[in-house]
């Protein structure tokens, strides 16, 4: 991973349990990746996987049962994992924006779209509440709200779906944060906007140099925004490279499976690839490697351990297909 | 009536639903509020052969769903017809179909709101054997459940647990297994891949296909992604705002489209392929089905919209190669005759040119 | 996919479950369960195991009235808890008492539950019409207090019946007050629960399938309604206690030849300040125990059932 510039979000071997009266539930394994300036990573895998966990992990909003069991995660040279509650609040919103899924429950419905803007940048940046309100409706029309300087008077339910998704965009930028997590912030909105909104989220943080962390369970929507994508499967990173080469030709058989049986307009096949069984559960962890009960390419290397992270062209694989594969 | 060796299943003709969303009597005439209708589904028009799937594709408040609950008599129609295998059914709701339920079925898009949490899932899949007095006894009962959870990829053990012991995709197959069970001819799918993860959602779409070919079903198949419906559909009809805007054979919809909304669709659906797309076709978001846009619904969104467009609503018109597009502005050519979207493209009991 | 093999059988899976786990390790919980069991118990056994039965007039004698508990001096041992101004022993008037009591309690939240889950299923499914008819019913029928019911009914009814029947009509009208004011909690939440059931798939397909609306209602949607119908049942059987024993203590309750713990105190208190104190108390910290150990239980379960919390 060496890049000219220091990475603005660095993760290592993060690893989430859950304390349940079973015991410590692993959710996440030690993940580890970079995030460099101004790139929009996309983290994929299907639900359980412990992409959105990790988004929350990074964001400070974990809560019990659970925790941070061991790693390390460090934003703009600093460490935060271990930043105290009040720390990390500040760090929040000034920094760190954040786009969740909903964007009925995003937006408080008691106060105005211009309120919640001016309270956000006020929070975090000196400004009068007139300099405030005037750069609340700069970024309305930014993001493509229409007669912004009306509309910050309204309330959020005036607003329809899209459009509401629009003005969450707006709150995760207003305070200039150099990192956004956004948590499938196109799942709950139609097909023909989906785009729409991926475009603007694409185009406002290149401008504004935020760098995305875009989770997803929907391999379309990283195809079409992501630079970089890291595959998630049982709490493991899979595979993590460049978005052409991870979607058009995987490495990982669980990324090749999953490539494969997405259908497609216009393939002609009369059955798609499937991949036999489902994502274990939390209870249910099989040893050495997660896939291997369902992995058509299973050795007794994969029964026993645990594969390692080896570099491959342009990205990483967990596998042990891999080893002894050249760089 | 197509008057054609192989009659269509089942056959829609001007079929709409409007439901009455007004607020109750006091508060109209405090508030001196009009009544309020919502016209979910629009004159909706199309047959579907013994055997071939057809999709309905759209986007939310579109009707489809709505049009899957009246197929199989959750709603009841306030115009129109709805033919199965030639008898007229659109007067009769779910409770009056008689030995029609045992024929058609339905599948739902919640794999966890639709098996009942409390229920075993032997309990779940015999209770339709038990309401049509399918089974006579209880080892029969047993053995035909055992047999149903193999045919759908899970196994007879299974009928003793409850539904929370499976995962998504595990759930719809114990909904499947439920819907086949009365040896049904045609299933209603609701958009049943939509709420699972893609791996699993292709194992599902397989067990469907092969289900088909195995037990010659007919399906109508309500979904909102394109790729999904390419895979299973035979026939592909598109709504918006109640209304179908265009329909026809699959493979002609896709490589083709010619209203502009399927066009739109086809463009803007985030593709894993990656297609370096043209600026979108069309902005801003469906509009509110309650007072939909004068004419043509489309129009406010529509890139190539005129001033008959805003004016008169367009009828579904033959445009060669099975398909039928309802657009006053996308080049024509063909005949103008209003005629039902059938596979063989044959004119049906059309009511003159539009 | 390791789903298990062998499905668990049935108590062998509540055993294991979450909430039986929530429960064992409330010891709270675990010790109100075990005390309200105990009363409930000792006072089903009344007949068989109080010492004396304090109203056969025969086993009576007034040589033994207002004797202290055993423990004090004067104390007789064959009285653990005392007598009153009659001799009748404390501690198997109490038994007794509690009987009748809990027998209230039971009766009324079981036929309060009956009537308020029909109405409310057949309100939340149905609608229109005949749910705006039930809801209104159950709007006339919390505005009134189940005390000021009772004292209604029990005037109505004294004024009818003869003298002789007034004391075994007590037990009727206590039944009748308590069940008739309360049954809307239940009908209330029910009908809520149904309203979000009804629109559920499952409750499609069983339709699709040709079940009629009363079988739906009760073998699907029932099940998956009775969760708050459970907490408020408890807490309902400690507050139905209480009110009986208000209306008795009041004097429109059971009578003092079949007395429940509320009678039991208001006829001991009449001896408080002559310095007959056991008479009034010890019924008094039965009461209190057993209310409160079933509003603990009660408490519980709602934590527990609350799938928020979980």
């Amino acid at each position: 991973m060496t890049s000219p510039t220091e990475p603005v979000l660095s993760v290592r071997d993060l690893s989430i349990v859950f304390d349940t009266r079973h015991g410590p539930l692993r959710a996440v394994d030690g993940i580890t990746f970079d995030l460099a300036k101004g790139e929009i990573l996309g983290m994929v895998g299907e639900s359980g996987a412990g992409k959105s966990l990790t988004g929350t992990a990074i964001t400070g909003l974990l809560e019990r049962p659970g925790r941070i069991d061991r790693g390390e995660i460090h934003f703009e040279g600093q460490r935060i994992d271990t930043l105290s509650a009040e720390e990390m609040r500040r760090l929040r919103g000034r920094k760190i924006g954040a786009i969740f899924q909903d964007p009925l429950t995003s937006l408080n419905p008691l106060m105005t779209v211009g309120q919640q803007l001016i309270q956000t940048i006020r929070t975090h940046l000196r400004l009068s509440p007139s300099a405030a309100r005037r750069r609340a409706i700069e970024f309305l029309a930014e993001v493509g709200i229409p007669a912004p300087d009306t509309r910050v008077d309204q309330y959020p339910h005036e607003f329809s779906g899209g459009m509401r998704q629009r003005v969450v965009i707006a709150l995760a930028l207003c305070a200039e944060p150099s990192l956004v997590i956004a948590d499938e912030p196109t799942t709950a909105l139609d097909v023909s906007i989906q785009a729409q909104i991926l475009d603007l989220l694409k185009k406002i943080c290149r401008e504004h140099g935020a760098a995305v962390i875009l989770v997803t369970h929907d391999m379309g929507v990283i195809a079409e925004t992501a630079d970089r994508v890291a595959v998630m499967y049982a709490g493991n990173v899979v595979e993590i490279g460049p978005v052409a080469k991870v979607v058009g030709d995987p490495h990982h058989p669980y990324a090749q499976g999953l490539m494969q049986s997405i259908p497609r307009v216009g393939s002609e096949v009369r059955r798609l690839t499937q991949i036999e069984g489902a994502m274990p559960r939390l209870t249910d962890m099989p040893g050495g490697c997660a896939f291997h009960p369902r992995c058509p390419r299973a050795t007794a290397e994969c029964r026993a351990t645990r594969p390692v992270t080896l570099p491959v062209e342009g990205g990483e694989v967990a596998c042990h297909l891999y080893q002894g594969e050249p760089a | 009536m197509t008057d054609n060796a192989t009659a269509p299943l089942l056959s829609l003709r001007d079929l709409t639903k409007t439901f009455d969303l007004s607020p109750p009597l006091l508060n109209r005439v405090i508030e001196r509020k009009g009544k309020q209708y919502l016209r979910a589904v629009d004159g909706l028009d199309f047959d579907i052969p013994r055997g071939q799937t057809f999709s309905l594709v759209g986007e939310s408040g579109c009707g489809k769903s709505t049009v899957a609950k009246l197929v199989v008599g959750l709603h009841k129609a306030t115009s129109g017809e709805i033919r199965f295998d030639g008898t007229d059914l659109t007067a009769r709701a779910a409770a009056e179909r008689g030995d029609f339920r045992k024929r058609i079925q339905m599948i739902f898009q919640d794999p966890y709101a639709s098996l009942n949490p409390r229920w075993r899932v032997r309990d779940i899949i015999a209770e339709p054997l038990r309401s049509f007095g399918i089974t006579s006894s209880k080892d029969e009962e047993r053995a035909e459940v055992g047999r149903l959870l193999e045919m759908v990829g899970l196994s007879a053990r299974d009928g003793e647990k409850f539904p929370h012991e499976f995962s998504g995709g595990q759930r719809q197959r114990i909904s499947i297994a439920r819907a086949i069970s009365s040896k049904p001819e045609f299933l209603v799918c609701d958009e049943p891949t939509s709420a699972l993860d893609v791996s699993v959602q292709s194992q599902v779409l397989n067990l469907m296909r092969d289900l088909q070919d195995e037990l010659g079903l007919t399906y109508l198949f309500i979904s909102h992604d394109l790729a999904v419906v390419d895979f299973m559909s035979n026939y592909v009809g598109v709504m918006y705002l109640g209304r179908l805007v265009e329909a026809g054979p699959v493979k002609q919809i896709f490589t083709a489209p010619e209203h502009p909304y399927t066009r739109l669709l086809m463009d803007t659906v985030p593709d894993i392929n990656m297609g370096r797309r043209e600026q979108p076709l069309a902005v801003g978001e469906v509009p509110n089905p309650i007072n939909p846009p004068s004419g043509c619904a489309f129009h406010p969104r529509c890139p190539l919209a005129n001033e008959t467009c805003r004016q008169l609503s367009p009828e579904l018109v033959a445009r060669g190669a099975g398909k039928m597009v309802a657009c006053h502005a996308a080049p024509e050519d063909g005949s103008q005759a209003r005629a039902p979207a059938t596979p063989t493209g044959q004119q049906g009991l059309g009511e003159g040119a539009v | 996919m390791a789903l298990d093999a062998h499905p668990k059988p049935r108590l062998k899976a509540f055993v294991q479950s979450d909430l039986f786990y929530s429960f064992r390790t409330s010891y709270v919980t675990v010790a109100a369960t075990l005390v309200a069991l105990f009363i409930i118990a000792a006072a089903f056994l009344a007949p068989w195991i109080a010492p004396h039965n304090p109203f056969d007039v025969s086993t009576l004698s007034l040589w033994d009235s207002e004797l202290p508990p055993a423990w004090a001096e004067d104390g007789d041992p064959r009285f653990l808890l005392g007598t009153d101004n009659q001799g009748r022993d404390v501690l198997s008037a109490i038994l007794y008492g509690s009987r009748i009591s809990l027998a209230v309690g039971f009766v009324s939240v079981a036929l309060a539950m009956a009537i308020g889950i029909v109405v409310g299923l057949i309100s939340g499914y149905f609608g229109g019409a005949i749910d705006a008819f039930f809801m209104r019913i159950a709007d006339v029928m919390l505005s009134f207090p189940t005390i000021l019911v009772a004292l209604l009914v029990s005037g109505i009814v004294r004024g009818i019946l003869p003298r002789e029947m007034h004391d075994n009509a007590a037990l009727v009208v206590l039944v009748f007050a308590i069940t008739i004011t309360t049954w809307v909690q239940y009908a209330r939440t029910v009908r809520s629960s149904t309203m979000v059931e009804r629109s559920r798939e499952y409750v499609y397909a069983a339709q699709l399938v040709g079940r009629r609306p009363f079988a739906i209602l009760f073998s699907h949607i029932l099940p998956n309604v009775m969760g708050p119908v459970l907490v408020i049942a408890t807490i309902n059987l400690a507050m139905a206690i209480l009110i009986e024993a208000t209306l008795s203590f009041l004097g429109v309750g059971m009578p003092p030849t079949n007395p429940s713990l509320g009678t039991l105190i208001r006829v001991g208190n009449e001896y408080l300040f002559s310095g007959i104190w056991w008479v009034v108390i010890f019924p008094s910290l039965t009461l209190v125990t057993l209310v409160l150990a079933v509003n603990l239980l009660g408490d519980w379960l709602r934590d527990a059932l609350n799938p928020k919390l979980r």
